[in-house]
Order: C-alpha cells, then structure tokens, then sequence
C-alpha cells in the first residue's frame, strides 16, 4: 500500500519532469531553429510561390492593381522567340563550360603537381581569378576585348594579324565566344581546385605499383587518374549545370545581353523585362520557368546519383 | 606523379597558362599607375613611373563610402549567418523531432533554388517592409542565401564530433543549450572559419540585389560603385583601373596572408547537393 502510493507520487513526479523537460526542448528548438529558418523561408522558399502567383497576371510592379490572366504569360513566353534564344545560349553555355573549364582545370591541376619549380607563384596566380568581383572582372574584361586600345586587338596588330581585329563584344558574331571565354577564365580555376584536392587523395602507391607493371605516364593517366577522378568531374558538370542558370552579373556588365540578344541570358532577359520594362507578371513567368528547369535538373541528378549508388563500380 | 611531357613543355604550359591567368591582373595594375595620355601612347606596357593621381581622383569621388557600406553589410551578414546556421545545425543532427528531415531537405534544397526566382518576391517584400534603398535590404537575402551551404557544411561537421561528450554534459545535468554555447559552439570553430571565409567572399561580390534593391549611390556597396565609377569615367580608363584595383585590393591581400584557409573556404562551395 504504502510502497503503491510512492510509486504512483514516484510516476507523477517524473510525468511532471518529462512534461518540463519536453517543454524546454521544444522551447530550444524553437529558439535555435526558428529564427534561421523564418528568414530562409521568407527570403528564399516563400519567393517561389509568390513568383509562381505573379506569372498569373499582367502587373507593372508600381500599381498594386493586377489583372488575372491564368497562363497567358507563358503562352506568351512559349511564343516569344527571344526567350527560346535565351534558352539555348543558356544550353550553350553549360557545354561550353564543360568541354573548356573541366578539361583546362584538370590540365592547371596536374601543372600543379608536376615537379617544376616556382610553384609557389603558379598556385598562387592560378587562384586568383575567382577573387576578383564578376562585376570587376567584367569590366576589366570589356577594356580588354575593346575594339581600339584593348590589348587583344593590340597583341593581334603587334603580332602582324590586325586582319583578326574584332569588336569582339560587338559584333553578333563573336559576342557570345567572347564572353564565354571570360566566364572560362573566371571559373576554371575553381574546378582546378576540386581537381586538385581530388588528386591529393589518390594515394602514391598506385602509381608506384602501376610503374613496377611497366605502365607509362600516359597510361597512368588514363587508367587510373582518371577513372579515380570520375565523382569528381561529375561532381563539377553538376556545378556547372546549376552554375550555368545563376549566369547573370558577368553579361550584364559586358553587354546588358546584346548586341542583338546574341549574349541574352534567361536571368538577364528576366531582368529586363522585370526591372527596365516594368512587365513583373511576364517576368514572373520566366523566373519560374527557371526554377522549373532547375527542378527538373536536380532531380535528374538526384536519380542519376541513386542509380549509380546502386550498380556496384 | 605526372611526367607524360618533358620538363621543357612542361614549363612553357605552366607559363602560359601563367600569363593567361595574371596578365589581366598584371595589366588592371599597370594601367591604374599611368596618366591618361600616358596610356592611349603605351596601353599594353607595364608603367614607366608610379602614379597615384588616380587613386585620388578615385577616393575624391568617395570610393570609401562604398568601402564602408560593404564591409558593414559582409561582417554582419556573415557573423548573424554564422550563429544562425550553427543554431539550426546542432539540433537538426544531434536532437530528434518530427520536423528534422524535413527542415533538413529544406536547406538542401536551398543550393538548386536560383537566385533570380526569388527576385521580384524580394523586391515587393523589401519595398512593403519599407527598407527598400537601405543597406539593410540586402541583409534578408544575404542570410537567407548563405544558409543552405553554411547548414550543410555544419551539420556534416556535427555529424562527427564524438556524441559521449554531449551525453557527459546531459549527465552532469547542462541544458541543451548550455551544452551548445560552452561545448559545441566552440568546437565547431574550423568548420566556422570555413563558412565565415565562403560566405564573406560571395557576399563582398553580390551583385544582382544589390542592383534591384538599392539605388542612391550613398548605399551602395562594392560591387554596385565599382559599376557606377565605369559609367562615370566613361574614357578615363585609367581611372577605372584603379577603381578595379582598389576593389580588388582587400579579398586579394587577405588571400596571400592566408591562401590555404581562402583556397579551402572557396572548395567547400563543391560539397554535393
């Protein structure tokens, strides 16, 4: 009897100390994820649905007054033959990167462990353009293609070529060649450096057990860098990819997208119409379609990445 | 390890890509140095003399406001990014709740979502809160944007920090959120540095907010000054130059003090999404 009460008074006081303690562990994880992720939903997942809302009407963006037109924006964007170019320099722009900034940035970061000396100063100089602010870059850059004291046209008058002198960022022609080119310079350093942190894990014996065998450089290279580099280079086209819709700063300091929309991006096109042609509604429809792609993209990704995870290597 | 070239190829690649790479550097310096006659007579020279009239010129049309106003909205934006992700991270690795997971792929989910989608949203938003043309609407979206990776990074880091230490602070009676301040918080600081270094490099150089959601000069920070020094220099290009110099001058610096920390800071943005 006496034993029955103390355990029942025993039950109640620890009821009492669960409840507490479950009280100030919800009250933790209010206060610790709460504010980070009130922010985060307001500025970056909220935005998705308010986007999606706005592609539904016809709306200047000034006057609050909106006019319902369910999915006319993307009819009229379907329709729209610069957006379609938009698209494809979009597409164009992912190969491009690609096919130059991977296999550049593996060739920088093989330099990088080749015995050679000052490699100091190599690795230092090699970094350096992903310090440099796009919006600096692109400057810098626009006075480096310029069509009278740019030092490309200088070095092509110099070296006797001044047929090959282009107003590079004004001509249809080599617009788009040209700023690719400096996106290049912008970003392969970067895939050198996952490159080269990817090779500093490939331990030294393989490559000692593969020389005992009689294997030459070459076939160092190709049968085991670069297979053991492949997560690696998927890894960097995956970046890439998604690298490749978040274009904007660089265009829009060299060319605003022309001359002709032959530079004209998804997310400079959206900027326009959104922020010079005062069309939100528009613009609304093809910032969303952006995130679509990019849904798309990642799941695309994400499948590939289960489905590699299940055939064994 | 790789000696497919002989020594002498070897060294004319390094170089080559040498130039390529520092040349442009090599030619924003020099030209920042001379006059601007000086510069239409030799544009690709190194300078003859050192100039700084430009430099002057530079800071006499107030390049230290911008100065001012980016390294405000970078140290707070990074330092309330640091705390906040670290807040998020502890518990969603080392506590379970229904929401984990889910709060968890919302982060995730983060690193795919384009900026661009998010911009006339923002745009209203900072209009209707009445911060629009402040350097404070930058701070929303600063955050908002450094979370996803800081999140990911942290938790990856939580994840393997041995769990008897939290199990010893519960038993000697510490409450969770002591247990974070005195014994997590501090044991996090490298994955920290890494966070605080990707994310001040990014801030420094946004571009696109700072351009939809603020338009007195006075607010502007870097990246917007440097864009409106181009427009008002129009042919001075050695006025540009030294615009672009000064720029560039700080993440530079802080990269030779300390390139390995800048070099890793700048990879952890590879982590897999």
């Amino acid at each position: 009897m006496n034993s029955a009460v103390e355990t029942s008074t025993g039950q109640v006081e620890v009821r009492r100390a669960v409840r507490v303690t479950r009280r100030k562990h919800t009250a933790f994880l209010i206060g610790f994820i709460g504010p980070a992720l009130l922010i985060y939903v307001t500025y970056v997942i909220f935005p998705i649905f308010s986007t999606f809302y706005y592609s539904l009407f016809n709306w200047n963006g000034i006057q609050s007054e909106k006019t319902f037109i369910l999915f006319d924006n993307y009819a009229k964007l379907m329709a729209d033959s610069i957006f379609w170019k938009t698209v494809v320099n979009n597409l164009l722009l992912v190969v491009a990167s690609i096919v130059t900034q991977l296999p550049l940035g593996l060739i920088m970061a093989l330099i990088l462990f080749a015995p050679i000396k000052g490699m100091r100063l190599f690795r230092t100089v090699y970094f350096m353009p992903l310090l440099m602010s796009t919006v600096a870059l692109g400057i810098l850059w626009t006075f480096i293609y310029d069509p009278t004291m740019g030092i490309i046209n200088q070095i092509l008058d110099f070296a006797g070529l001044s047929s090959w002198q282009q107003g590079w960022l004004g001509d249809t022609k080599t617009a788009f060649l040209a700023v690719t080119a400096t996106i290049c310079w912008q970003f392969t350093p970067f895939y050198m450096i996952l490159f080269r942190a990817a090779m500093t894990g490939i331990p030294e014996e393989i490559y000692e057990s593969a020389k005992i065998d009689g294997c030459n450089s070459w076939k160092q290279f190709w049968n085991i860098t670069l297979p053991l580099l492949k997560p690696t280079i998927i890894t960097s086209s995956v970046l890439s990819v998604i690298g490749s819709l978040k274009y904007f700063d660089l265009i829009f300091v060299m060319t605003e997208g022309g001359p002709d929309s032959s530079t004209e991006l998804m997310a400079t096109y959206m900027y326009k119409q959104a922020f010079a042609k005062f069309n939100m509604g528009y613009a609304s429809s093809i910032s969303f379609t952006m995130f679509v792609i990019a849904l798309i993209v990642a799941v695309c990704i994400l499948a590939a990445d289960k489905n590699r995870q299940k055939t064994p290597a | 390890m790789i000696k497919i070239m002989n020594r002498t190829w070897l060294y004319i690649l390094a170089i080559v890509f040498l130039v390529v790479t520092g040349y442009p550097f090599l030619y924003m310096a020099a030209t920042s140095f001379k006059t601007q006659p000086e510069f239409f007579e030799h544009p690709v020279s190194l300078w003859t003399k050192l100039n700084f009239e430009n430099y002057a010129q530079v800071f006499k049309l107030g390049i230290d406001q911008y100065f001012l106003n980016s390294i405000m909205i970078s140290v707070i934006c990074v330092a309330a990014t640091v705390y906040l992700a670290a807040m998020v991270s502890f518990p969603l690795v080392r506590m379970r709740f229904k929401l984990n997971r889910p709060i968890f792929f919302l982060f995730l989910a983060g690193m795919m979502i384009p900026v661009h989608t998010t911009l006339i949203p923002i745009y209203v938003l900072t209009k209707n809160l009445g911060l629009y043309d402040s350097l404070w609407a930058l701070a929303g979206p600063y955050i908002a944007f450094s979370l996803p990776i800081s999140v990911i990074i942290l938790t990856q880091f939580i994840q393997e920090l041995p769990r008897e230490l939290d199990e010893a602070a519960v038993m000697d009676g510490a409450s969770q959120a002591r247990l974070f301040w005195s014994i997590v918080f501090p044991l996090l600081t490298p994955a920290l540095a890494t966070i605080a270094i990707y994310n001040f490099i990014h801030i420094w150089n946004e571009f696109v907010f700072g351009l939809v959601l603020i338009t007195t000069p006075a607010k502007m920070t870097l990246p917007l000054g440097l864009r409106a020094f181009y427009g008002e220099f129009s042919v001075n290009v050695p006025g540009i130059m030294a615009t672009l110099t000064l720029g560039t001058l700080p993440l530079m610096l802080a990269y030779f003090f300390a390139q390995e920390k800048v070099v890793s800071g700048l990879s952890a943005g590879a982590v897999k999404g």
